[in-house]
């Protein structure tokens, strides 16, 4: 039997395949279509203090092969999280990770503190990443010192796994990965969205009420793998890849690059069932590998060139 | 609004025929026994066109028809999609997923259905017509189309016509056609079902509310998933906690009353 799981922080996953947030809902919409105990985790929609309306119409433009999204963080809020969503996702068998988005540092620490009250609870994944939001956001995320300040603040509120996920729209994404380690992360999630658009050539306008919005999909695959292999040069924390991700192949690649796991994200709103069918499949490349555990292909991409563009100015 | 909808189910149908039905409009017929079971007109089913990244996305249909074991599509090739679609042969398999959103509210006092459809908005209206006739409703169905070249009748009942180029029937919108058959009418008793373009929809949107007729219509939004997970297709509402419905899952059908159309 080749072993599947692995930990954060002891924290036990019992695969290497989470589902992203924003694209798993709370997880009860699809439980007719997928069996979701067979997933590694699910990270909830991003949680904010209050509910969020979301940006106006149209928030969604498929693009080749991906599409752009501008869904403005709507959510329940996290009070009507614990009361409406919790209780079902409590009696599942796969890690829960709390998605958080505020606009504030003070409402990061708010609804991570609520939530530490709550059981059922595996880890919080903290989105300082959002390219879809006036206030908070990719202002966060896209500001080092103050991607650092947020995970100082949150680290003493919890000792459970605190992942901070961070944007690619960034010059380095490897100085917010370091920033993020030294603060007391347990975990980094690469990659957030790309800042994209699309335009009505007829009517001259913005597809997106918001004019930009963030790519995901296969179309971006390369730009994350090409990311986390450069996060992986300057952090020993777990990196959890992310984007594009459509099959088992696509995670192997993710996990010899530097990911200790992965999640899918955009490929759930084809197939709910993409994670659970990546899970399967990344078990059995291992197997077919001879490899006595999953966690053999972490970083273990065999390279002989000496120079590249990323180690240039590392 | 929350009445219990069937779980949605994913489906390997097969394509059991083909037809070009007018100018560039297809019928398409799905066996898919699980879906056909548990649907309800108003309904839609997600597609995806082919297996590769291009398109990413599945394409939603209403579900135009239900016979036994089959669900029937109507559609006319507008993009990738539905270009792939419209190539389909008997025996090919498509992923279907569905059924989904919240079917049209038919129960009610009103004795006559006005079906009111602009181009392929009347691709929900022969499943419409089925259910309408069972309860026993009068029906008159009204199509606007460009051209007399892109019309089909197929299962509808009671057929007026409105054209652009008046090449047949009224020359002019289906809702100008509307306008000159509801005079008389006794409007409390008239209930109409509306689906097409969003000026269309606006501009019978505005005569009901005006007329004082109860009117549902069915929406498009431009969504990732359909089963409510990906928030893609607000409709802002006129009322409630909430700012925005959802088109996938509150919707596709909705009163005018509760929803703003933009």
């Amino acid at each position: 039997m080749t072993k599947e799981s692995f930990s954060i922080r002891g924290v036990e996953f019992k695969n290497r395949v989470l589902v992203a947030s924003g694209t798993f809902g709370y997880g009860d919409e699809v439980k007719h279509l997928v069996n979701v105990n067979e997933l590694g985790g699910i990270c909830t929609k991003s949680l904010s203090w209050k509910p969020r309306d979301g940006n106006p119409p149209r928030r969604i433009v498929e693009t080749p092969s991906g599409m752009l999204n501008s869904i403005g963080l709507a959510n329940i809020g996290v009070h009507a999280f614990i009361q409406e969503k919790l209780p079902y996702l409590k009696t599942l068998n796969t890690a829960i990770i709390a998605n958080i988005a505020a606009s504030s540092i003070q409402e990061y620490c708010d609804v991570l503190t609520l939530l530490e009250q709550q059981e059922g609870i595996a880890g919080y994944e903290i989105n300082v990443s959002c390219p879809n939001v006036t206030e908070g956001g990719l202002n966060f995320g896209t500001n080092c010192d103050m991607t650092r300040q947020i995970t100082a603040r949150l680290r003493p509120l919890t000792q459970k796994p605190l992942i901070m996920k961070l944007t690619p729209n960034v010059t380095h994404i490897s100085e917010f990965a370091k920033a993020v380690e030294e603060a007391g992360a347990d975990a980094i999630s690469v990659i957030n969205t790309l800042i994209g658009m699309a335009v009505d050539i007829q009517a001259r306008k913005p597809k997106l009420s918001t004019v930009t919005g963030g790519l995901s999909g296969p179309a971006i695959k390369p730009i994350a793998l090409a990311k986390v292999y450069e996060v992986a040069q300057v952090v020993k924390i777990p990196i959890i890849g992310i984007g594009g991700i459509m099959t088992a192949e696509d995670a192997v690649e993710f996990l010899l690059v530097g990911a200790s796991a992965v999640q899918v994200g955009t490929a759930n709103f084809i197939d709910p069932g993409t994670g659970v069918k990546v899970a399967k499949g990344l078990r059995a490349f291992a197997e077919g590998q001879g490899l006595s555990d999953v966690g053999q292909l972490v970083r273990a991409m065999e390279s002989n060139v000496q120079f590249s563009v990323i180690q240039s100015w590392l | 609004m929350n009445q219990p909808r069937a779980p949605i189910i994913e489906s390997a149908a097969q394509v059991l025929a083909r037809r070009e039905v007018a100018e560039g409009i297809y019928r398409l017929v799905l066996r898919t026994s699980e879906i056909a079971l548990r649907s309800a007109p108003g309904q839609f089913v997600n597609i995806r066109c082919g297996e590769s990244c291009l398109p990413l996305l599945r394409r939603p249909f209403s579900i135009s028809r239900v016979e036994e074991d089959s669900i029937e599509l109507l559609f006319n090739v507008i993009g990738h999609g539905t270009r792939m679609m419209s190539s389909k042969q008997p025996g090919d398999t498509l992923d279907v997923l569905g059924p989904l959103g919240t079917p049209f509210g038919i129960a009610g006092n009103y004795e006559k259905a006005i079906l009111v459809g602009g181009g392929l908005g009347i691709a929900p209206f022969p499943f419409l017509t089925d259910f309408l006739m069972k309860e026993k409703k009068e029906i008159l169905t009204l199509i606007g189309a460009r051209t007399a070249r892109q019309l089909t009748e197929q299962y509808l009942r009671n057929v007026r016509v409105a054209t652009d180029d008046g090449s047949k029937g009224m020359k002019g919108t289906v809702v100008d056609l509307l306008k000159t058959l509801v005079d008389g009418v006794k409007l409390n008793r008239v209930k109409v079902f509306g689906c097409g373009p969003t000026p269309m929809l606006k501009a019978l949107s505005a005569f009901a509310s005006a007329s004082g007729i109860d009117c549902e219509l069915s929406l498009e939004g431009d969504m990732a998933c359909g089963m409510g997970i990906c928030q893609g297709c607000p409709d802002e509402r006129t009322e409630g906690k909430k700012k925005y419905a959802l088109v996938c899952t509150d919707g596709p059908t909705f009163n005018i009353k509760d929803i703003i159309l933009r």
